[in-house]
């Protein structure tokens, strides 16, 4: 039996079955986040969350706002300083964050600075950096959650916000961001890529129910590397769908986008 | 032939920069000029308590460089945005370390020409603000990016008394070449790192639970930078929920945020951080932020909006008689106590 989904539904579903009991993850607000309370009601309940505010281990009631919000700390194990949080993703604490930008090319490089026009006059300003720089700096594995299409997935950022694999090979290390760290995985509405070791380009592994390898590539700006083995992505499962759906996102705040 | 001591000199005297950002640095990162400002302000703990508008018209000018305490619309000083544009600030720089409300008031009012952005424009959740977007587009505003966490290394840079500190982001991406950071070569390691100039704002405004009338501030859950902007800036305003006894204060230390030393003026104006959410106080008005957001797509309604919730009001209580009174904060606040004492349920 089937249950219908939407997009959004679908990708956090799939995107929280990465987060493991007992991992440590730095978020924003937003589908990410959803993401990580899904998975700390179903398999992972000692998932450490962090927001950048400054909050450690919130257990969150609801969906927050903001993450410097009362939701976002409630139940925290500690409130503290935007230095202590991103410090800790800086010595290495902290194995997984979630980004996402007007912009990703083929190395996983985000762009959530502007697009058009010059730096000092863009057409479209968007808020920056944010915390996004320091995360896909620090953190272990940086993952990505985001509707695919070809504006979005361009073959070059117009400008690299956070870095990525940068230029691919071993460019991200000689840049000397810190050793081991990089994107991991990338979850659109269409597939699950992943990078290819060697060259550190964009891979698909698994394709979502409904969607072709051509799909997938008719929506990228770029051309997508092939897994040997192309999965089909396991839909959200029944107890997925109603966990997200009840306790997770009830106003339907992300999942009704 | 190079003696082993000759190659250690020569190494000594190589400073290793591989690599400089092209950003404006706006503010003096000197710790010398900024130990004789400290040098000369006053110690004595006395009465520092004033009306808001008072504060601002005496410790916030023209082209003063500017920074916010909160997390954006979180424990934000909202009135004394509200202030600073009835009393038509202009030419500031400002320090857009996770600024969402108090960013698209200032910019409303074109408060400020120089900005160090970290998190600008956005309202997280709430989307993107039509106004600040538009003034940000504008080519009006002169602009230095930077990250989250590299206002807060440049704050804390300013707080330990250094010129600067290094870390391990930016490096590699455009977010650095539009940055005033450097990059360097560790001496002890050989790795590259950042290098994050001390940020010394001329002014910084926070908004708190509870202070006494010399500023020994009380700071309930999330404190984003606080801590360190206090002691960064050369002038602290405070504004807090309630004014509390110096007896209260010394009874429990271990609660002080910002020690009376550090603070120039202290400004109870209850409800100060409303439309935002003050922890353990009140939550956020959705309902009237996103009419922000709404109004704001018009420039004509907008400049209305504004004439009617900000420059048309004496001070932040009428701005708030506006938008549904006390009766509306009770509610808040009721929102607020209700999540933290049923949540899970």
């Amino acid at each position: 039996m089937t249950t219908a989904y939407n997009p959004m539904e679908l990708m956090i579903c799939v995107a929280a079955r990465e987060l493991e009991d007992g991992a440590t993850l730095a978020v924003g607000t937003g589908a990410p986040c959803a993401a990580a309370m899904l998975a700390q009601k179903l398999n992972s309940p000692n998932l450490s969350i962090m927001f950048e505010a400054g909050s450690i281990s919130p257990q969150l009631p609801e969906m927050p706002i903001s993450v410097g919000d009362s939701r976002a700390g409630h139940k925290a194990v500690m409130v503290s300083t935007m230095g202590a949080v991103m410090e800790t993703c800086q010595r290495g604490y902290v194995d997984y964050t979630f980004l996402g930008g007007a912009q990703i090319d083929m190395y996983g490089n985000l762009n959530s600075t502007y697009v058009g026009g010059t730096h000092q006059k863009p057409k479209v300003r968007f808020p920056g950096s944010g915390g996004a720089n320091d995360f896909g700096s620090f953190c272990w594995k940086m993952m990505v959650l985001t509707v695919q299409d070809a504006r979005r997935f361009v073959e070059n950022c117009e400008f690299i916000t956070t870095p990525g694999w940068l230029q691919g090979g071993n460019s991200r290390y000689e840049a000397g961001l810190p050793e081991g760290t990089g994107p991991y995985k990338v979850f659109t509405n269409m597939a699950i890529m992943d990078f290819e070791p060697e060259s550190k380009r964009m891979r698909v592994i698994s394709i979502n129910p409904g969607y072709s390898m051509k799909d997938v590539q008719d929506n990228c700006g770029f051309e997508l590397l092939k897994a040997s083995k192309i999965t089909e992505t396991e839909p959200p499962t029944e107890v997925e769908l109603r966990i997200l759906r009840e306790e997770v996102d009830p106003h339907r705040y992300v999942i009704g986008r | 032939m190079k003696t082993q001591a000759m190659i250690k000199e020569q190494e000594c005297m190589t400073m290793n920069i591989l690599k400089k950002g092209n950003g404006e640095l706006f503010t003096d990162p000197d710790p010398d000029h900024a130990r004789r400002f400290f040098q000369k302000k006053t110690r004595k703990m006395v009465n520092k308590a004033m009306p808001l508008s008072e504060a601002i018209k005496t410790f916030v000018h023209d082209g003063d460089y500017l920074a916010t305490g909160g997390f954006g619309g979180n424990r934000a000083p909202i009135a004394a945005c509200h202030e600073i544009l009835r009393q038509g600030r202009k030419h500031m720089g400002f320090c857009g370390h996770t600024t969402t409300h108090d960013f698209e008031i200032l910019c409303a009012g074109e408060a400020f020409d120089r900005l160090d952005a970290g998190y600008i424009v956005g309202l997280e959740a709430r989307g993107l603000s039509p106004c600040a977007r538009r003034y940000m587009q504008s080519g009006k505003v002169k602009v230095t990016e930077w990250t989250n966490y590299s206002l807060s290394a440049r704050i804390r840079a300013a707080a330990m008394g250094v010129p600067f500190v290094p870390a391990r982001n930016l490096l590699g991406t455009d977010t650095f070449d539009t940055s005033a950071s450097m990059i360097i070569k560790c001496p002890y390691t050989g790795k590259k790192l950042s290098l994050h100039p001390a940020l010394y704002p001329d002014v910084a405004i926070i908004h708190v639970h509870e202070s006494d009338v010399y500023g020994n501030c009380r700071i309930r859950g999330i404190l984003k930078s606080d801590n360190d902007l206090a002691r960064a800036a050369k002038r602290t305003i405070i504004t807090c929920e309630r004014l509390i006894s110096n007896e209260e204060i010394r009874r429990d230390p271990s609660e002080t945020t910002i020690p009376y030393f550090l603070v120039d003026a202290v400004c109870e104006v209850p409800f100060g951080n409303y439309p935002g959410n003050m922890v353990y106080e009140y939550f956020s008005d959705e309902e009237h932020l996103r009419e922000w957001l709404k109004v704001e797509e018009d420039p004509d309604l907008f400049r209305e909006f504004l004439k009617k919730n900000i420059y048309d009001c004496k001070d932040h209580h009428e701005y708030i008689n506006k938008n549904g009174g006390m009766e509306k904060m009770l509610r808040l606040r009721t929102i607020e106590h209700l999540l933290h004492k049923e949540a899970n349920k």
